[in-house]
């Protein structure tokens, strides 16, 4: 049976080192293990690079060109776009250049989402912590309200609340008001159910029982562990809120003249657009390439974020 | 069961309360009279009208009698279509656009989990990549854009599709079925595709095989039931959804539906046709919820008999 | 008794980033007619890769079949396609899988679920295989099999999900029938009476079992074989007797320790076997228990034992039984 018999050598008893339970993985701090997960998501990256071009350009792509956002110039309406007029996207009905109007409705658009998301998370936190560290009652009733104003579709009450407002304030303040009077419900009830969950868990117990105090608490644990949804809710509440300010726009109720949005722009187009297309194509597009960019990488976040995703 | 449906019943009893008050007086709380758009009516007149449309009554009354009238189902008269009353508006309109949002909702259902079920079979490969960039796109260009360019390519481009326009033939139905269409798919493939990668990892998957069915056979018949009733779930927020995208959709292709009616009241602060709207579309929107919810519970087993005792050893 | 089933120099690797793990080494073993083997090992080991690789259940990709045949009635399972595969599996070959409470369709009546490859393999009509679906629930043990065919997993206990389960793998008659860990996730009571099932079963029906464990009672008590697998490899194989009685491999012996028994004395600690089993990453290119054995020699390192046979049932792969080392031991 055996081929080649072995040496007598061979069978003396082995010395080993004693080397077992050895580590195999070198512990990644949580943030730097979802980063370098989203750093492998190509659709994310892609987004971020996307969000982080248009944001420059918003600021930065005005100073490109020699006209300005609002002259208008009757002689030269509605010209298609050209490099040799340096109208890159054309002008509108009243020669105003179409590619300064962009960057500025772009920065419109930009700000009512940036702001909506911070006023949502600022009211969602504070609504969700009362309700969740609050009796068994008062939490009932304060999430019945909320289940009960998000029952309204959500578009109904901006457009209604839009009416209300009237011309009592400024265009761009009644958008953000508007969107925020329900927009706080899905990052309330994100925050409450955190706490609620993180109430409940072992290391909680465990920090308290070690004598950490509440503020700690919430400092160093529960904040940093709710942390990844509210980001993943923050960065869809954008494109939301910009979709839905285009959509009030494009009603005729949001942003009103001498301001712009790309809302109002593309339904300034609408009605132009046998003739001369751009001037819808070009709000279109870019609504639509700010809207994919933050929900890739609202979906790349939400990927990286999620502990049951660490392999 | 019965004590479930009612308890949610009265849930919407209150979230309608709420809803039609509020709507009410903030309605009420708008700064300047209704009437005051209407230019060269006398005095008399004027209050004629403020009679007719019980301006006149102190605010509680009006407010009382607006319950009133609502219990019994009467939005009370047009303010901009004198001849015609909100009911009326309403009867003309809503079926218009619950035809094309039963189109739009069949073709995101259908569209959407033949998406969802196409990219978890094909997972991490070139068609998962191709109907989720799709379904990324079908939710990132709003449904309004999506409509003008539709009508821009389709009708004023190719001329395949006529451009605007209700009630002559069914083509007239498409553009605007499919620009309503593109969110509710977008929102159904993700959701078909996520829950499919699950239920494809569960062990009954396994046992499917194990009898010896094919791939085709364990899929449809054993994978996409369990996959596709968290997305039924979904379907309630999805149809307020179809309805409100309507809206705008509506306005584009001149559809003489709801939501064209409702737009064009705020454009005209016909105050009684807006508020008739809103509640009737939260009407709309919390039954279908509610009856979304009892329709999951008759297609989950798991669901349906809870409550009476469980078998076992 | 002729061979049902063999087994042969099989090798099975997973495709993981950066590489491949070696997690099926060369496993050689066989099954006869009528008779119930056990494969054993700890969690990892291979065992229940071999036995989805029989069935050609485990996914390819990731996984590869890298070598190896598995004759079933004189033809080699491998070299079947997919389709032909089919026809074997549920039909041929039954299989119970760990957990029942996962392993039914939640949203499929429990007779609809054995009526399933009744219909598929047997072209029996609805009306003949519900009957059928009636006899096995009653067969395995299940009262009232005229009300619980109707009704859905979740009003079943653990216990009667197994016996649902078996119910399934032998629909329709098959002569291999392969349990993976059918008693793990039960309580210890409802395990014996599945595994009493299961013999009583396997008596009326004559079918073969392979029986995937890590628990030796379970061994003890249904099978007529032993296979015991370490880091992807077959290290020991004998009747019951010989394993329980003559263990040859350390691991079998350190297995056998580490079981509590009633006749054991109380104060004699039970013996567990330090350490973890190697990375099949990288397999060791010796003996791959040789870090946690206490009898490792020199070679042990080096290169991996050849069978060396104790009888003409029992066999183990382990440098201790080479007659060169006996005698150095001997000294």
């Amino acid at each position: 049976m055996q081929k080649n018999p072995h040496k007598a050598t061979d069978f003396q008893p082995l010395t080993k080192n004693k080397e077992l339970d050895v580590i195999s993985r070198p512990s990644v701090s949580f943030w730097k293990d979802a980063w370098r997960r989203l750093l492998k998501n190509k659709l994310a990256m892609a987004g971020l690079i996307i969000i982080a071009l248009l944001t420059f350009l918003a600021i930065f792509g005005p100073l490109y060109g020699s006209y300005d956002h609002r002259t208008t110039d009757l002689e030269n309406k509605n010209l298609a776009p050209s490099f040799e007029s340096q109208h890159l996207f054309g002008t509108d009905d009243l020669g105003r250049d179409m590619y300064q109007r962009i960057w500025y409705g772009m920065r419109i658009s930009l700000f009512i989402g940036l702001s909506a998301a911070l006023i949502d998370l600022t009211i969602g936190v504070i609504y969700g912590s009362i309700s969740a560290f609050s009796s068994r009652t008062t939490d009932n009733v304060m999430m019945r309200f909320a289940d009960i104003l998000s029952s309204i579709p959500y578009l109904l009450v901006v457009i209604l609340l839009m009416v209300v407002l009237g011309d009592s304030v400024n265009s761009i303040v009644r958008i953000i008001i508007a969107l925020s009077i329900t927009g706080w419900i899905p990052m309330a009830r994100i925050v409450r159910g955190q706490i609620l969950q993180l109430k409940e868990q072992e290391f909680v117990l465990a920090a308290r029982a070690l004598g950490a105090n509440t503020k700690r608490l919430i400092f160093k644990h529960l904040i940093p562990n709710a942390m990844g949804p509210i980001i993943v809710t923050i960065t869809l509440t954008i494109p939301s809120a910009i979709f839905a300010e285009a959509f009030l726009s494009f009603l005729g109720i949001g942003v009103e003249p001498p301001a712009a949005s790309l809302g109002s722009m593309a339904n300034d187009g609408l009605s132009a657009m046998r003739y001369f297309p751009w001037r819808m194509l070009f709000p279109a597009l870019f609504i639509s390439l700010i809207m994919f960019a933050c929900n890739v990488l609202g979906d790349g976040l939400r990927d990286a974020l999620d502990p049951k995703m660490r392999k | 069961m019965a004590k479930y449906i009612l308890q949610r019943v009265v849930m919407i009893f209150i979230s309608l309360f709420i809803i039609v008050s509020a709507t009410f007086f903030m309605m009420k709380a708008i700064p300047g009279d209704p009437l005051t758009s209407e230019r060269s009516v006398s005095e008399e007149i004027e209050q004629q009208l403020r009679a007719y449309y019980g301006l006149d009554e102190p605010l509680f009354i009006q407010y009382v009698k607006y319950l009133k009238s609502v219990a019994t189902w009467d939005f009370g008269p047009s303010m901009k279509y004198k001849a015609q009353t909100v009911n009326d508006i309403i009867n003309d309109g809503f079926p218009v656009s619950a035809l094309l949002g039963l189109e739009a909702l069949f073709l995101a259902i259908g569209m959407g989990i033949i998406l969802g079920v196409i990219a978890a079979m094909f997972h991490n490969k070139v068609p998962d990549y191709i109907s989720m960039i799709l379904a990324v796109i079908g939710m990132s260009v709003p449904n309004f854009l999506l409509a003008a360019l539709f009508q821009y390519y389709f009708s004023l481009k190719l001329g395949i599709l006529p451009t605007a326009g209700w009630g002559d033939s069914f083509e007239q139905t498409i553009l605007p079925a499919f620009a309503l269409a593109a969110l509710p798919t977008a929102v159904i493939a993700r959701l078909t595709r996520s829950n499919m990668l699950e239920v494809l990892q569960q062990d009954y998957m396994k046992t499917a095989k194990a009898k010896g069915l094919s791939r085709l056979v364990s899929t449809f018949k054993h994978a996409l039931r369990n996959a596709l009733l968290p997305v039924i779930t979904y379907l309630g927020p999805l149809i307020a959804g179809v309805v409100t995208g309507g809206f705008v959709v509506e306005k584009i292709f001149g559809i003489p539906g709801l939501g064209m009616q409702f737009v064009t009241s705020i454009n005209n602060r016909d105050y009684p046709l807006i508020m008739g709207t809103t509640v009737f579309y939260s009407i709309i929107l919390l039954v279908m919820v509610l009856i979304v919810d009892l329709l999951y519970g008759v297609i989950d087993p798991r669901i349906k008999v809870s409550g009476k005792g469980k078998g076992g050893e | 008794m002729g061979k049902l089933l063999e087994v042969n120099d099989l090798e099975v690797s997973f495709k993981v980033h950066g590489g491949e793990v070696k997690a099926v080494r060369g496993v050689k073993f066989h099954v006869n007619k009528g008779e119930t083997i056990g494969i054993v090992g700890e969690s990892g080991c291979g065992k229940s890769v071999t036995a989805q690789t029989i069935m050609r259940l485990i996914p390819q990709p990731p996984a590869r079949i890298k070598n190896g045949s598995i004759m079933f009635n004189g033809e080699d399972l491998l070299k079947k396609t997919e389709r032909e595969m089919q026809k074997v599996r549920g039909k041929e070959i039954g299989m119970i899988f760990q957990d029942p409470m996962t392993s039914l369709n939640p949203t499929m009546t429990v007779g609809a679920q054995i009526m399933e490859p009744l219909i598929k393999h047997q072209n029996l009509s609805r009306k003949e295989a519900t009957k059928r679906a009636v006899e096995m629930l009653d067969l395995v043990g299940m009262p009232n099999p005229e009300k619980r065919i109707k009704q859905y997993p979740h009003q079943f206990s653990g216990g009667m999900r197994q016996r649902a389960m078996i119910a399934i793998a032998l629909a329709c008659d098959p002569s291999l029938l392969i349990a993976d860990e059918p008693t793990t996730a039960l309580d210890v009571t409802i395990q014996a009476q599945i595994l009493n099932v299961m013999k009583d079963l396997q008596k009326r029906l004559n079918t073969s079992i392979i029986m995937i464990t890590h628990d030796l009672g379970v061994v003890a008590e249904v099978c007529d074989r032993v296979v015991v697998m370490y880091a992807g490899k077959v290290v020991e194989e004998g009747t019951v007797q010989e394993i329980f009685k003559n263990p040859q491999h350390p691991y079998t012996k350190g297995l056998l320790k580490s079981v509590p028994s009633l006749d054991q004395d109380k104060d004699k600690p039970l013996v567990p076997i330090y350490g973890t089993p190697p990375d099949l990453f990288s397999p060791p290119p010796g003996c791959a228990f040789c870090d946690r054995c206490d009898y490792a020699m020199n070679i042990c390192n080096k290169q991996d034992a050849d069978k060396y046979h104790v009888s003409d049932t029992q066999y183990a792969r382990c440098w201790l039984l080479d007659p060169v080392a006996q005698e150095v031991r001997s000294k």
